[in-house]
């Protein structure tokens, strides 16, 4: 990694020292090996792995703070007592909206009484249901405001399962630690455990990328040549201000996940 | 080894190599534009299941039904009721910005009691048992020292159960001095009493009249029931009826009119007495009418006939005379005529001459109880409760004469007179009020001569407001006693203004109440069962809700089921019967006491030479003037022309500013003989010279910053002028100067 300017110097050094300079050249080259690349070597090499071990497992912990959530509850064992599996809880309204996480009306129809003698059900009947508060729930799947989402297309029409989405949860014995974002506010399931954003289920993330992936898949054999991608939108833009007037080609729609006008079909 | 600059160097590109094949950065970006999303301002909507509760809107007198959209407990969005025979579906401005005022910040959040100086804003909290005690200890000393009738009330209503309670208490107290806010339906219902022999309200046929003469209603400015007016407005474009407006000041009503005819501010009867003439020298009224059912025509002929020429007219009102020929013409020769007075939004009562002249204008022409025309409404006998005991001290307190002398042999027919109210208790000459309850009203900001009402006020040992939100009257109260906000509680709303049936609507909860607020009407029953005695008596029911109930009857189901009763069997419009004067017919002259419907000239204040032009207030949909301020979102919609920052304009004709060199935009001084404001010039083809009009509903001190401290209330620069025949305020402006500031 010797310079013009390394070298320079080096032989304005052995100026003052001409002995050694005359009687070692050879040294000389290696002595520039060892004293100066070396380290340069070294440091890209810690500062690499520095920065390497900071963003892969340092970050994360700083990005990510942990709740716990108010109190714990089995999903596995109410799935076993219910029958129409996760909708018993999980339903939809009769105008097709969503009810989301079941509020405590639902819970207190059996949960009126405190039922065995779990510390978790103890605290959920005196804290919540005697006093008539609804628990606060921490929802890891919840999205932005700007996103528009309906179950009732997914599940009911488009028939795909929950876990799809929302993965094994339908198993679990008891809710796991909830990890926000310190930025965003928002769970760390929607970016997703690895922060790398690599994915072995399609229920290991939630950002808009694998709502496109299957979106791409479903909507389309279709050979989508007709539809703008980012960076051709980039380019019809610049014609059209370069060149104002001139006949655009139409296009079925600007939004490659929908094929559709703009990105208000998803998006608020 | 040698550490070295080089050393650093490569350690940093090392780790900015590092750093981009980490997630670090991508991950940053991504959070950073989620970040923005997040905003703690922007709102973010409530989800959860949705619900729909019909109601009825009471922020001002049209009485619309409203449907309000719940997600969850939460309230989000009001809309008109589909269906109700008011609105239809329809919304005002106004009313769909209610929710601002359900969680406004300006909330009064539980009973407070004063510990500064009056308006000085230092409240403690204190509990409702202690609140009503402590009112109940001054009322019951004040009666114990036979000083009952000291003790008034000011109400935004006199009509349904809550108004009606108030009455009752008052009675069984020992006070007559129940006050109302005024309006131009004052002036109406006295008009109906004198010409018809009726105790009821004008509705009016808009839905199938073919021809509008409107003297300076503000129909598309919130005059009457707003929503009603807007649909009234519409279909008339489409079924082609004419529609005139007759005012000094181009109003949005009179832009969208057929015509507009710009009048000498008031002389309005005059013009009403110049189409009179007209119609009856060329034989153009409805003989049918007049012959049949019709006593006293001959007298008003006789002084129609008399005085008002269109000539003399013409130089009386600046309207020529080939105009009013025309008009007369027009107006007599339509099918379905209609004639409707009430300035602007109709917050004054004005002249009783000018209301009974514009009446007899329909009276001539037929449109009395028939399609298209007017019709009296009563459909308030559904209150009828047992007529309260008196004691000694409430039948001696109910022998004094009222404060403000409504109904006394000064003004017989007349049945509130708030607007006399702060002359007489500042004048100290009858007796003084000790006590003043306040509800569905904020006379600090509404009533003319804000100083002189402050002055009597301040005269009032104890002011207890039952506002829901921190209005200028509650400001200067000694204890707010909160009522829940209209979206919290029940309340029947009978006659919506200017309706053909009697219709009565029920207000219900939307939310549960958001603060430790409290009914009036409960309020008022326990105060009733705290004083005891014939008060308790008086009282008997265990809640309002139970009263409410109680009072409605069988009527109850059906208001809960369809969100309004409206009488199925109600017929007006049989002219046999529908008048109950002594002559049993409509009377164009008193039959009682000769009175004459005629132009009386209202002089207003100030003189000629040191007060050179005429200030007029001016109506817009897009400012609440009533006992509810504007709320944000209202107050957003008022154009630059009209408000701009906190300051006001005022509207000139251009040739008036070029008389006193003022320019547009530029600032200047008013003053009338009651006060002074600094306001801006916006210059203005569409307003007659020498006049300069002033928007109100603008210069609040009270609710939040959106409203507060922006323009000038009108209210502060003018002076009620009193009509000499009911004691109405018959103002309809007052003269002012201008100076550059």
């Amino acid at each position: 990694m010797s310079t013009l300017d390394d070298n320079a110097k080096a032989i304005e050094d052995n100026a003052e020292g001409e002995e050694v300079a005359i009687s070692s050249p050879e040294i000389n080259i290696k002595e520039q090996d060892n004293g100066a690349g070396g380290p340069v070597i070294l440091f890209f090499i810690v500062g690499l792995f520095a920065s390497l071990i900071v963003g892969w497992i340092i970050f994360p912990k700083l990005l990510y703070s942990k709740k716990r959530q108010p109190i714990d509850f089995n999903h596995r064992l109410h799935i076993a007592e219910v029958e129409d599996e996760c909708e018993s809880c999980h339903f939809f309204r009769e105008d097709g909206t969503y009810s989301g996480v079941p509020k405590l009306e639902q819970c207190v129809e059996c949960h009126e009484e405190v039922q065995g003698n779990s510390p978790d059900e103890i605290k959920f009947v005196e804290e919540y249901v005697s006093q008539d508060r609804e628990v606060p729930w921490l929802v890891s799947s919840k999205q932005p405001d700007n996103v528009f989402f309906s179950h009732v297309a997914h599940v009911k029409v488009a028939e795909m399962e929950c876990v799809t989405c929302h993965g094994l949860i339908g198993e679990s014995e008891s809710l796991k630690v909830y990890e926000y974002n310190r930025i965003t506010g928002y769970s760390r399931d929607i970016w997703g455990k690895s922060i790398g954003g690599f994915k072995k289920n399609t229920w290991d993330r939630m950002k808009m990328d694998d709502c496109a992936e299957c979106h791409e898949k479903e909507t389309a054999g279709i050979e989508r040549t007709d539809v703008k991608t980012p960076l051709g939108r980039l380019f019809d833009n610049l014609i059209a201000i370069s060149f104002p007037g001139m006949e655009m080609p139409s296009n079925k729609g600007d939004s490659v996940q929908t094929e559709r006008d703009a990105c208000f079909v998803c998006h608020k | 080894m040698k550490i070295d600059r080089r050393s650093f160097l490569s350690f940093l590109i090392g780790g900015a190599a590092g750093t981009t094949l980490s997630p670090l950065p991508w991950k940053l970006m991504d959070d950073s534009a989620i970040w923005t999303q997040m905003w703690p301002w922007t709102p973010v909507p409530e989800d959860g299941e949705s619900s729909y509760v019909n109601s009825v809107c009471t922020l001002c007198s049209g009485g619309c039904g409203i449907t309000i959209r719940k997600i969850d407990d939460r309230a989000v969005k009001i809309e008109g009721m589909k269906g109700y025979p008011v609105n239809d579906g329809g919304v005002c401005l106004l009313g769909l910005s209610g929710l601002q005022l359900l969680y406004s910040p300006t909330r009064v959040k539980g009973p407070l009691k004063r510990v500064g100086k009056r308006g000085q804003g230092k409240w403690e909290k204190i509990s409702w048992n202690d609140a009503i005690s402590e009112v109940a200890k001054t009322l019951s000393d004040l009666r114990s020292k036979g000083q009952s009738h000291t003790v008034g009330i000011i109400s935004g209503s006199d009509r349904g159960t809550v108004p009606r309670l108030f009455d009752r208490f008052l009675t069984a107290f020992g006070s007559p001095n129940l006050m109302l806010t005024p309006s131009i339906q004052d002036s109406y219902e006295l008009t109906l009493h004198l010409m018809q022999g009726v105790q009821a309200l004008p509705g009016f046929d808009f839905e199938n009249t073919d021809f509008i003469l409107s003297f300076g209603s503000g129909f598309i400015d919130g005059w009457g029931s707003p929503v009603r007016m807007f649909r009234a407005h519409s279909n008339w474009r489409s079924t082609g009826a004419k529609v005139i407006q007759i005012e000094p000041r181009l109003s949005h009503t009179a832009a969208k009119a057929d015509k507009w005819i710009p009048i000498n501010p008031g002389t309005e009867a005059a013009l009403a007495m110049g189409l009179a003439h007209v119609i009856i020298k060329e034989s153009l009224y409805d003989t049918n009418f007049v012959d049949n059912f019709s006593e006293g025509f001959y007298d008003w002929k006789r002084l129609v006939l008399g005085k008002y020429g269109p000539d003399s007219v013409a130089t009386i009102t600046g309207i020529d005379s080939t105009t009013i020929i025309a008009l007369a013409r027009g107006f007599a020769r339509a099918s379905k005529p209609l004639a409707i007075c009430g300035r602007g939004q109709g917050t004054t009562p004005g002249s009783l001459h000018e209301c009974m002249v514009v009446h007899a204008l329909n009276a001539l022409v037929g449109s009395i109880n028939s399609n298209g025309g007017v019709f009296a409404v009563n459909g308030t006998e559904y209150v009828n409760w047992p007529e309260v005991e008196m004691d000694g001290i409430a039948a001696a307190g109910m022998q004094n004469e009222r404060l403000d002398e409504a109904g006394s042999k000064k003004y017989p027919h007349s049945r509130y007179l708030l607007n006399r109210f702060p002359a007489a208790v500042n004048s100290e000459e009858k007796y003084p009020l000790q006590a003043l309850f306040v509800a569905g009203a904020n006379p600090l900001y509404s009533m003319p001569d804000s100083n002189a009402v402050k002055k009597a006020f301040a005269k009032i040992p104890l002011v207890v407001s039952f506002s829901s939100y921190l209005d200028e009257t509650a400001q200067n109260a000694d204890l707010i006693l909160p009522n829940h906000s209209y979206l919290e509680r029940y309340e029947d709303i009978p006659l919506p203004a200017g309706l053909l049936k009697p219709v009565i609507g029920l207000s219900r909860p939307v939310v549960e109440p958001q603060f430790n607020t409290r009914h009036v009407g409960d309020v008022i029953i326990l105060l009733a069962k705290a004083l005891g005695g014939n008060l308790s008596d008086a009282f008997a029911w265990d809640s309002y809700n139970a009263c409410l109930k109680e009072t409605l009857g069988d009527k109850w189901q059906t208001m809960v089921e369809e969100g309004f009763w409206s009488d199925p069997y109600f017929n007006t419009k049989d002219l046999e019967t529908s008048f109950d004067t002594i002559s049993g017919k409509f009377e164009f002259a008193n039959q009682d006491n000769g009175f004459l419907p005629q132009f009386t000239p209202v002089k207003i204040q100030g003189d000629e030479k040191s007060y050179p032009l005429v200030l007029i207030p001016y109506d817009s949909i897009r400012l609440a003037n009533g006992f509810i301020g504007d709320p944000p979102f209202v107050i957003k919609t008022v154009e630059d022309t009209v408000l701009k920052g906190k300051d006001v304009f005022v509207e000139l004709n251009p040739k008036t500013a070029r008389a006193y060199g003022l320019r547009e935009g530029q600032r200047a001084m008013l003053s009338t003989p009651k006060g002074k404001a600094n306001v801006k010039i916006h210059l203005f083809d569409g307003i007659m010279p020498g006049i300069v009009a002033l928007p109100r509903g603008l210069g609040h001190t009270a609710y939040d910053d959106y409203l507060a401290g922006k323009g000038i209330n009108f209210n502060e620069l003018i002076g009620p002028v009193e009509d000499p025949d009911s004691g109405f305020d018959a103002a309809w402006g007052i003269r002012v100067k201008l100076a550059k500031a």
